[in-house]
């Protein structure tokens, strides 16, 4: 009976620093795409304009997007191969 | 009994597994997605149902061993498989109609370990391999897949706190469409595969395909096709269990136990370690609770499916044990096992529709807080 500790470390390590950089990027991708939105009225900073301009949200949305889509086609390639 | 009859038998139980299979794991991939709204039930059953089948052909290393080492394989003939799938289905179906997620492969291995040791002696049984092949992974899977989903969803509520809330929203719905179809293709890849091998191998014992053969393509269809099958139909009991019964579940949550899921089974299976899927998926539903408010977790859900975990490979591996001492009997003994056992599935199946679970109703539980009824 053997078991491969190592490999299985390098499961943990690659799940978890996986995982949670794929909902951390589309969490950051959505408060980029937020910045489209103005604040609601009638909210706590009813009408203020954005923290971030539109601009800036939209490109750092896009930025993490394409970084989760090359992590999800890798997964694919992994699922396939 | 007439060699080509058992083979028929075989591969007829080896579908029905399949099926059971199927159902049992749709909640895997969308138990969340249902629970929070993220997909309709039936576009969701419908979603997993087309991945598994996709799954079933994608792979292309299919392994030629169906009980990945943990019995003798030599030992192995068409009854031994037979009565190791009857004490997998029986397994399958009695833990559905608790609404239980239990591992179907844990279930097989189960079956089969109990099969072997009746027909052959418990020496042609692996125990060291069980340990770290099974005991080992079911430990440790659902408790990293419950880590990362814990962390991935306390960041996602701490990055978006003061994002627009219907953006969020609709962000991690979208989100949890593609996480929840990678759980499923990835289901289709390993489980139906399973089921590929179990009739493979038969055919070759019965020597109707030569030594090391790859499944013929009717093979890889019907698997394929018995799985798809088996996940539209939906196991809406576990569904109900995993999507409202763990905590109640919302779209950050929902999309960062999927993602963990993802993660998790597909390091492990790139490295060459074979997990539960159902075990993964649950332990992320739970980590995704307990990310947002540790004390929505109904832990007493996790209990009973604990002890239902622990309880499967035995219990498979007793109703294995049982059906092999009958059916090596003879014929008689055989139809006699596939009666009972055609009789035990009918009577679950009827105390099922005293309180059925349905696409209509599966996000419908009756009070939140309250203790989770034993059917048992």
């Amino acid at each position: 009976m053997s078991i491969a500790w190592g490999s299985l470390l390098v499961v943990c390590a690659v799940a978890l620093a996986v995982g949670v950089a794929v909902v951390a990027l589309v969490a950051f991708a959505l408060v980029g795409l937020s910045a489209r939105v103005a604040e609601p009225a009638g909210g706590p900073n009813d009408g203020a304009p954005p923290a971030m301009s539109p601009a800036a949200g939209t490109a750092i949305a896009v930025i993490c997007l394409v970084a989760v889509a090359a992590i999800v086609a890798y997964g694919l390639y992994v699922i396939v191969a | 009994m007439d060699v080509t009859l058992i083979v028929v038998v075989v591969v007829a139980t080896a579908l029905i597994f399949d099926f059971t299979n199927g159902f049992h794991d749709t909640a895997n991939a969308m138990a969340t997605s249902i629970a929070t709204g993220a997909l309709s039930p039936r576009t969701a059953v419908t979603i997993a149902g087309i991945l598994n089948l996709v799954g079933a052909f994608l792979s292309v290393q299919v392994a030629l061993t169906i009980s990945s080492g943990l019995v003798d394989e030599a030992q192995i003939n068409p009854i031994v498989i037979f009565a190791g799938l009857v004490g997998a289905i029986l397994w399958n179906l009695l833990t559905w109609l608790l609404g239980l997620p239990s591992s179907s492969s844990h279930a097989l291995f189960g079956g089969l370990i109990g099969a072997t040791s009746v027909a052959a002696g418990a020496g042609a049984v692996n125990f060291g391999k069980v340990l770290t092949a099974v005991v080992i992974p079911a430990v440790i899977s659902p408790v990293l897949a419950g880590v990362v989903a814990l962390v991935a969803t306390f960041l996602a509520y701490r990055i978006t706190a003061r994002a627009d809330k219907g953006t969020v929203s609709r962000g991690f719905k979208l989100g949890q469409i593609v996480s929840a179809s990678m759980v499923a293709l990835a289901h289709g890849t390993n489980d139906a595969q399973k089921t590929m091998g179990v009739i493979t191998l038969t055919l070759i014992t019965a020597g109707a395909l030569p030594r090391g053969s790859a499944p013929p393509f009717w093979v890889i269809l019907s698997a394929g096709l018995a799985i798809a099958l088996g996940t539209y139909i939906g196991g809406w009991r576990i569904i109900r269990t995993l999507g409202k019964r763990v905590s109640e579940i919302q779209t950050p949550q929902g999309f960062a136990a999927e993602t963990s899921a993802t993660a998790v089974i597909l390091a492990s299976s790139h490295l060459g370690f074979a997990l539960s899927t159902t075990q993964v998926a649950t332990g992320a539903i739970f980590g995704a609770g307990a990310g947002r408010r540790l004390a929505s977790v109904q832990w007493g859900v996790a209990g009973r499916m604990a002890i239902a975990w622990i309880l499967t490979l035995p219990a498979a591996a007793a109703v294995g044990a049982a059906s092999a001492l009958l059916a090596s009997t003879g014929t008689i003994g055989t139809i006699v096992v596939a009666l009972v056992a055609i009789a035990m599935g009918a009577g679950i199946y009827a105390a099922s529709r005293r309180r059925p679970v349905t696409a209509g109703n599966v996000n419908e539980v009756p009070a939140p807080a309250a203790p989770v009824t034993s059917a048992a």
